[in-house]
């Protein structure tokens, strides 16, 4: 796939602080790309660069093969939707859609018929001569997203789109976006700081902290195999345990490294990229990854007793809390797989927490 | 929501009437009332000695149809749309420069261009006499560049080319009354303008570039329209304030620039006609009304 | 963050019209008060500094009289303005009542009827009524527009009053009275100090209204300068009315800090 969006070494300072830092990335034509990091990782700021609003102060931004430096935000082959909607208070739906099109001269037949045929995709034929005061939170954002589709852009740049949305309709735009990106074929690139709206939507996520890329990978890949400690805890939930590496040994399923940490003990996991020279190790596993036995487990599994302490109960999981001797805790996520009322764990108990190596993460810090 | 922390009056009437009656009986014995004695004069005739006659007559109205009055009532109107429409070109290029300064300039200019409301009307009006007079400063830096031409003509052999300095006589005219209620209306368009343009969501400025307007555009099709409210607001009250002054005219006008606010404070001082006096005063105010009117209505029909 | 296309702030031309039209609105102020310090009778060339203009000032029995009854006329009219807009303002804030809105209409329209208007409308009165103009009739004028915004100001200083503030006092065992002094007043009280501050600076302005309602012993310092300007100009004016300047520039001072002093303390 050939890349529509190349970012190389892009950086944006505002005063002494950098809110993008040397960022480079590429985005394959089609893809559904998001970017995704906390409240000030720059991901705006990079979204407002791909967009033209910002001048980078070093690197370069191509889209689709032509260097983008000094191009004004009107003459590149962008669409954006903004957080807030942005739309024209003055003008009807069918004004802010068409409006596009009427500033760069398109005749005026071809805007009403190319604004009937956009408002039919994002299914709101029969509002064009709404205000946009007169519409819903969830009928302002499609009219958003009309408004940059009817331009045909080869890129739809999306800013915090659902964050206005409340939690029930922000589900239903999930499905209504990777709809409307089947449907119209361009690359989407959308700017969130909600993980579940990145991992569900997205095909490639690049993770962001403090305005550097720490990872673009797959969401299936983000979660299990994070490679750092920001995003191993950024993504999801997890137990981590901090340990220091204390030499390999050769086993018959591979190399492995052996750990020691206060809370951990002296473990051995697979080696999976981290170094052996390392000398602070971050040991983490996924709540759901760790199995709960009144019983000490077997020699297999990486074990730790500990009291529960915390039951939560979120509908489809119980997130159990043991605290281990020495205070570190552990958390084990339970699917209530069937309609038992009661869990059969209790605060108090003793219990093991156990997983398998395989699913030990080992990160550097 | 608030609307239902607001209780009846009934709940407690003692404190409501105790509240209500001082400020009402105010408004009502000082200004409803002597306004209300205005119309009534304003439609009365006209005794030999000026006295207020209990008969109803428009005659007041038609009189200051006269060529003469008309005149004069035109002059005003077009006094006040030039003041309103300059105001309204550097107000609003002031106030787009307020609006998008950085947040620490924001609060020291929307100061300085308040600041002058707190001087006194009547001596910003008399203070542009001793910049405009003939011995004026605006006179003597003009007369200095006009030396310094002579003496650089002078230089290249072509003294006595240059006519002799004559100092403009620019107090005393319809352009320094202008230039004075410019000066004493401006603020008046600023601040409501900036208010306009400050609350604009900068957003829906981006994404007008965004689809492919060039910045010229996005200012006449975005920006203008979005502010429009507050702009007009502006433009009213300069020009209704423009329209009713009298101290301008009266200290920097000349011979032909007196306004209905003259006409009006001479009725009832030196030609003591209160009858005419009252119809030019309630002219004035059912064009105030009608406009304050137009304008609620509008801002009513726009939706926020 | 605003894109540079369109950050107006940042265009040269429109900064130009920015700064000349904050000195057009500032050179014939400070040119006059310069004026005031010139050591020259008939030029406004620079001749030296002086102190000559003030001390005439000072000396002249006339003006003297019209600053005075200028400061009472401006302390009568604050001081009615004031109490009269606390009541309109909180009656407006607490109450539902027929003929709110057009209460609410007529409130406004003092500051909207042109001055002259309301000025021979409250001679007309007075002479029908064959009251002798005096300061009282200055200052029932002059508390006419004054009220309305005093009455503006403490309205939107309630609006941002939490009522569950009152319904916690009593709820507490205070009563009404304790519960107005003790929580709403304390509530209140940068709005009255910032409206009386406007209804002060507005009364030592006025000069439309204060025409038509002042006689022969009840000149008001603008009224004085007036007909100096009219008799001609001398730089004793240009002092007295660098006195009122002053005045009112301080006024308005206070006004702004006790504002700003209000804005700042309710910041988190």
């Amino acid at each position: 796939m050939a890349a529509i969006i190349e970012v190389r070494d892009a950086t944006k300072r505002f005063g002494a602080h950098a809110a993008v830092d040397r960022v480079s990335l590429s985005v394959a034509e089609g893809e559904f790309f998001a970017l995704l990091g906390p409240s000030g990782c720059g991901k705006t700021t990079l979204l407002r660069l791909i967009a033209g609003f910002e001048t980078a102060d070093g690197g370069s931004i191509a889209i689709d093969g032509t260097d983008m430096t000094g191009v004004e935000p009107q003459d590149r082959p962008v669409g954006m939707v903004f957080q807030s909607y942005a739309l024209f208070p003055h003008m009807t739906v069918a004004g802010n859609v068409g409006y596009g099109l009427r500033v760069t001269g398109v005749a005026k037949s071809e805007i009403e018929r190319r604004v009937a045929e956009t408002l039919a995709l994002v299914k709101l034929d029969g509002y064009a001569e709404r205000m946009p005061a007169q519409l819903s939170g969830g009928q302002r954002q499609r009219v958003a997203l009309a408004r940059a589709l009817v331009k045909r852009p080869r890129v739809l740049l999306l800013d915090e789109p659902l964050s206005a949305l409340d939690a029930k309709l922000r589900e239903q735009m999930r499905h209504e976006l990777v709809r409307l990106k089947q449907s119209v074929g361009i690359t989407f690139v959308i700017v969130t700081h909600d993980q579940s709206e990145a991992l569900s939507m997205a095909d490639r996520v690049a993770v962001m902290e403090l305005g550097r890329v720490r990872q673009i990978a797959a969401p299936d890949e983000l979660y299990e195999h994070p490679n750092c400690r920001f995003v191993a805890e950024f993504i999801g939930r997890i137990n981590l345990f901090d340990g220091r590496a204390a030499g390999v040994v050769e086993e018959a399923g591979g190399r492995r490294l052996i750990v020691e940490g206060a809370a951990l003990g002296r473990v051995g996991v697979p080696m999976n990229g981290a170094s052996a020279a390392a000398s602070a190790l971050a040991v983490g596993v996924r709540p759901e990854k760790v199995r709960l036995d009144a019983a000490e487990p077997d020699d297999q599994r990486i074990r730790l007793q500990g009291r529960v302490v915390e039951i939560a109960y979120f509908g489809e999981t119980s997130q159990i809390m043991l605290a281990l001797d020495g205070g570190a805790t552990v958390s084990a996520a339970l699917t209530n797989a069937t309609r038992s009322v009661r869990p059969g764990v209790a605060v108090g108990d003793v219990l093991w927490a156990s997983w398998d190596p395989a699913d030990t993460l080992v990160l550097e810090t | 929501m608030r609307h239902d922390r607001l209780r009846s009056w009934r709940e407690d009437g003692a404190a409501f009437w105790a509240l209500t009656a001082p400020p009402v009986l105010w408004l009502v014995a000082f200004f409803v009332v002597p306004l209300a004695m205005v119309w009534l004069v304003s439609f009365a005739g006209r005794g030999p000695q000026g006295q207020v006659l209990p008969v109803a007559t428009l005659e007041n109205y038609a009189r200051a149809l006269e060529p003469i009055h008309l005149l004069i009532i035109a002059k005003s109107v077009a006094i006040a749309v030039a003041v309103t429409a300059i105001c309204v070109v550097i107000g609003v290029a002031m106030a787009l420069v307020i609006a998008f300064a950085p947040t620490r300039w924001k609060n020291p200019l929307l100061l300085l261009v308040m600041l002058p409301f707190w001087t006194n009307l009547l001596i910003r009006t008399y203070s542009w006499i001793a910049l405009l007079r003939s011995e004026g400063l605006v006179n003597l830096g003009s007369g200095w560049l006009h030396e310094a031409a002579d003496a650089l003509l002078g230089l290249v052999g072509l003294d006595g080319l240059m006519p002799a300095f004559q100092p403009v006589e620019l107090l005393y005219s319809t352009s320094a009354v202008i230039l004075s209620l410019i000066h004493i209306h401006l603020p008046f368009v600023v601040l409501p303008a900036y208010a306009a343009l400050e609350r604009i969501d900068r957003d829906c400025l981006e994404s007008s570039l965004d689809l492919g307007a060039t910045p010229a555009q996005t200012f006449r099709l975005v920006m203008l329209p979005m502010a429009m409210p507050g702009i007009a607001t502006g433009a009213l009250i300069a020009f209704i304030l423009a329209l009713g002054s009298f101290v301008a005219a009266d200290l920097l006008g000349g011979t032909d620039s007196i306004m209905i606010g003259n006409l009006i404070q001479r009725q009832f001082t030196a030609s003591n006609d209160w009858q005419f006096g009252a119809a030019l005063s309630f002219l004035l105010l059912y064009v105030t009304f009608a406009l304050v009117w137009l304008n609620a209505a509008r801002r009513a029909r726009v939706p926020s | 963050m605003i894109a540079r296309q369109i950050d107006f702030a940042a265009r040269r031309d429109l900064r130009a019209v920015l700064a000349a039209g904050l000195v057009f609105l500032y050179a014939p102020i400070l040119v006059l008060i310069a004026f005031s310090f010139n050591d020259s009778r008939r030029t406004v060339v620079w001749q030296g500094f002086t102190v000559e203009w003030y001390r005439q000032a000072f000396e002249d029995e006339a003006l003297l009289e019209a600053a005075l009854n200028s400061l009472i006329v401006a302390a009568g009219s604050t001081i009615l303005s004031t109490l009269l807009g606390i009541m309109l303002g909180l009656a407006l804030h607490r109450y539902r009542f027929r003929g709110k809105a057009s209460l609410e209409g007529l409130v406004y329209l003092p500051i909207v009827v042109p001055e002259v208007c309301l000025g021979v409308a409250l001679l007309v009165f007075f002479s029908a009524l064959d009251v002798t103009l005096s300061l009282a009739t200055v200052i029932a004028g002059h508390v006419v527009f004054s009220f309305p915004f005093v009455a503006v100001i403490v309205r939107a200083r309630m609006a941002g009053f939490d009522p569950a503030l009152e319904e916690a006092s009593r709820d507490l065992g205070a009563g009404t009275w304790q519960t107005f002094r003790c929580i709403m007043l304390p509530h209140m009280l940068p709005g009255i100090a910032a409206g009386a501050l406007i209804a002060l600076t507005l009364s030592l302005d006025d000069f439309v209204v204060t025409f038509f309602t002042s006689g022969p012993g009840s000149t008001t310092l603008p009224i004085k300068i007036y007909a100096m300007v009219r008799f001609s100009v001398t730089p004793a004016v240009n002092a007295a009315s660098t006195v009122l300047i002053l005045l009112t520039a301080l006024a308005a001072a206070a006004a702004m800090a006790l504002n700003r002093r209000d804005t700042t303390r309710e910041l988190p």
